[in-house]
């Protein structure tokens, strides 16, 4: 359907911890279920030791920003080759509705009773000023686009980083906009707004934000950077 | 072709170890007094083909190792002190998930920033109990040049063999000390990784025992792979955290594919231990100076043995035993507070007095040392 031809036994998913995490029992590919936050490593060390491996990285938002928030930055900055999808639903679900370095200013969760004291991330501006070279972000509404964004990513060539607006509705919806998960998702509908007509000055996140692709540059990909300098230093190419 | 002697580097001779062993994948991160080791095989690696990575800590270099391992690549990290502290974690995902992997951990003083220039033998205990739940752990100790290099050798047949993380437990004196050696490399005996001998649609049917363990197969192999680090059924690769005998079948299989295999991976060195009557259990650096305490010992007339564990854990117990059945006291000089010394304790049972020398102070136990304590439990002896 999106013509990507992907090698089955040549795809690796490394997937964090958290209800994203999940995502390693529901395919047929090889996967690795990493430690919370560290799936980003996991993957580099894969892609640069097997650089014929196609690697998509599965994080949660709590995953990939907090405890893996300095493994972010830098795979980005490498622009290692692979495709990381982040399902940012807000919080972190799994252990039950805490706050993430997601979660707006004034959310409540289980550990933001009075309402959250800290600003959120902009995970997509994060990744662009760390060096991802394809940055984009789409919502469970629009799932057709999300397929198409994250097609995108799995393309290019260099660390691309797609963030996937998911609800929990279970706990994030219940504590602050609905419980109703079609009612949540017809929220994103009226929060998510194209990149061309985003009004950058305006306001942010919360209420609205931009999805499609927000950042395309190409830049050569980790590998074929450390591939150069191992001929260089007269050694055999391959991992 | 025969190697030529040269002066060389305990560090070195870990990176050089690790080149003949067939490692091709290096992360790490720089700390003291490690970093040799990332430097060397920063030019190494490319040389013969293979990679480095400088990850953002240590962490990150643990986790990358356990990628590209699962990648079909032998990797190895190296750090020391507070950098052992942080890979605790995914050294306890790569026992969990069998990946095989190499940690070097060269000790110096601690806790935290400690005495970052200066030996210790403080993460005796880290290195088999640091990751958290009930795990095994292969530890090596080199105590000297040489060993450093075909210790690393070892370590990665080890793992490959076991399916195990393996450390290697070195300290600031080994890996800093040179020693004139040859790192011979034509008669290495090297595991390979092979595929598991088996469909690959038989593969989660087909279950490891504790004498045939298989092959893990590698990322983009024809096979699927499943790693996790949540307790999965042995047989069917299935995460499963609600069963309890799956839970205990994965965690005593943990255990037991080390411990059934104890007498082929326990390896130590006795010296003159058939007559003793003071028995020295030194390891690592520490063994150097015990060696020569022996020695002078004996000069004097003193029956003393030294037993020098090459593997740290598991616990050479069975050595331990015999000693215990003939001597009349052990000493165990070692640089931490009693950290074997419980250990040696617990296997003696009372046959024998154990008397520990502790040093924490980033100073070397000396000669001088253990001779003095040698002269005072002979005393001890002469006068009952």
């Amino acid at each position: 359907m999106l013509g990507l031809e992907l090698d089955p036994d040549k795809v690796a998913v490394f997937a964090g911890i958290g209800c994203s995490g999940r995502i390693s029992n529901y395919l047929n590919y090889s996967t690795v279920h990493c430690a919370h936050g560290r799936a980003l490593p996991f993957a580099t060390g894969a892609k640069v030791a097997d650089p014929e491996l196609k690697i998509i990285v599965v994080m949660g938002d709590g995953d990939c920003a907090a405890i893996g928030g300095n493994h972010l930055i830098h795979a980005a900055r490498r622009n290692v080759d692979l495709t990381a999808v982040v399902f940012n639903n807000s919080i972190y679900g799994m252990t039950g509705g805490q706050k993430s370095p997601s979660t707006h200013v004034g959310d409540r969760s289980t550990t933001s009773p009075f309402g959250n004291s800290e600003p959120a991330f902009d995970l997509c501006e994060l990744a662009r000023a760390a060096g991802a070279t394809y940055v984009a972000r789409g919502t469970s509404w629009a799932y057709r686009q999300l397929v198409q964004l994250i097609a995108g990513g799995l393309v290019h060539e260099g660390f691309s980083f797609i963030e996937a607006m998911a609800i929990c509705n279970t706990y994030y919806g219940r504590f602050n906009l609905t419980a109703d998960s079609a009612e949540f998702l017809r929220l994103q509908k009226e929060h998510a707004v194209a990149v061309d007509k985003f009004d950058v000055d305006g306001p942010r996140l919360r209420d609205l934000y931009p999805v499609g692709v927000i950042h395309h540059v190409e830049r050569p990909a980790y590998s074929d950077v450390f591939s150069d300098m191992r001929q260089k230093a007269g050694g055999r190419g391959g991992g | 072709m025969p190697q030529p002697r040269k002066l060389v580097q305990g560090n070195e001779a870990v990176a050089e170890g690790a080149i003949a062993a067939g490692a091709r994948f290096f992360a790490g991160y720089p700390i003291t007094p490690s970093t040799e080791i990332a430097e060397i095989l920063s030019r190494r690696m490319p040389e013969v083909g293979g990679s480095f990575l400088q990850m953002e800590d240590e962490i990150a270099s643990m986790g990358a190792v356990i990628g590209a391992s699962l990648a079909g690549v032998k990797a190895l990290t190296a750090t020391s002190g507070p950098g052992f502290s942080l890979m605790q974690e995914l050294i306890g995902y790569a026992a969990m998930a069998q990946v095989p992997c190499v940690i070097v951990d060269v000790m110096r003083g601690g806790p935290s920033t400690g005495l970052p220039t200066d030996p210790s033998q403080g993460d005796v205990m880290q290195s088999r109990w640091g990751t958290h739940g009930e795990h095994s752990m292969i530890v090596l100790v080199p105590s000297t040049v040489l060993e450093c290099f075909t210790l690393t050798v070892d370590a990665f047949n080890l793992s490959e063999q076991y399916r195990t993380p393996v450390i290697v437990l070195s300290d600031a004196m080994v890996g800093h000390m040179r020693e004139a050696v040859a790192l011979r490399v034509e008669d290495l005996r090297l595991a390979r990784r092979g595929e598991p001998d088996c469909d690959p649609d038989e593969y989660d049917t087909v279950v490891s025992t504790l004498d045939h363990i298989l092959p893990r197969p590698d990322l983009g192999s024809r096979f699927r792979v499943h790693a996790t680090g949540l307790v999965y059924n042995r047989r069917s690769g299935a995460v499963d955290t609600s069963d309890p005998e799956v839970a205990a079948d994965l965690g005593l299989y943990l255990r037991e594919k080390i411990y059934h295999h104890r007498d082929a991976i326990v390896r130590v060195e006795e010296v003159g231990t058939e007559d003793a009557e003071i028995g020295l259990f030194a390891y690592g650096s520490v063994a150097r100076s015990a060696r020569a305490a022996m020695k002078a010992a004996r000069k004097k007339g003193v029956r003393v043995g030294l037993l020098r564990p090459i593997t740290l854990w598991p616990f050479p117990t069975g050595a331990v035993d015999r000693m215990a059945e003939h001597v009349e006291t052990i000493i165990v000089p070692e640089m931490n507070i009693r950290q074997m010394a419980w250990e040696v304790q617990a296997a003696v049972a009372g046959r024998a007095k154990v008397v520990d020398l502790g040093r924490v102070d980033g100073r070397l136990i000396t000669p001088a040392q253990i001779e003095e304590l040698i002269d005072r439990e002979v005393d001890h002896l002469r006068a009952r």
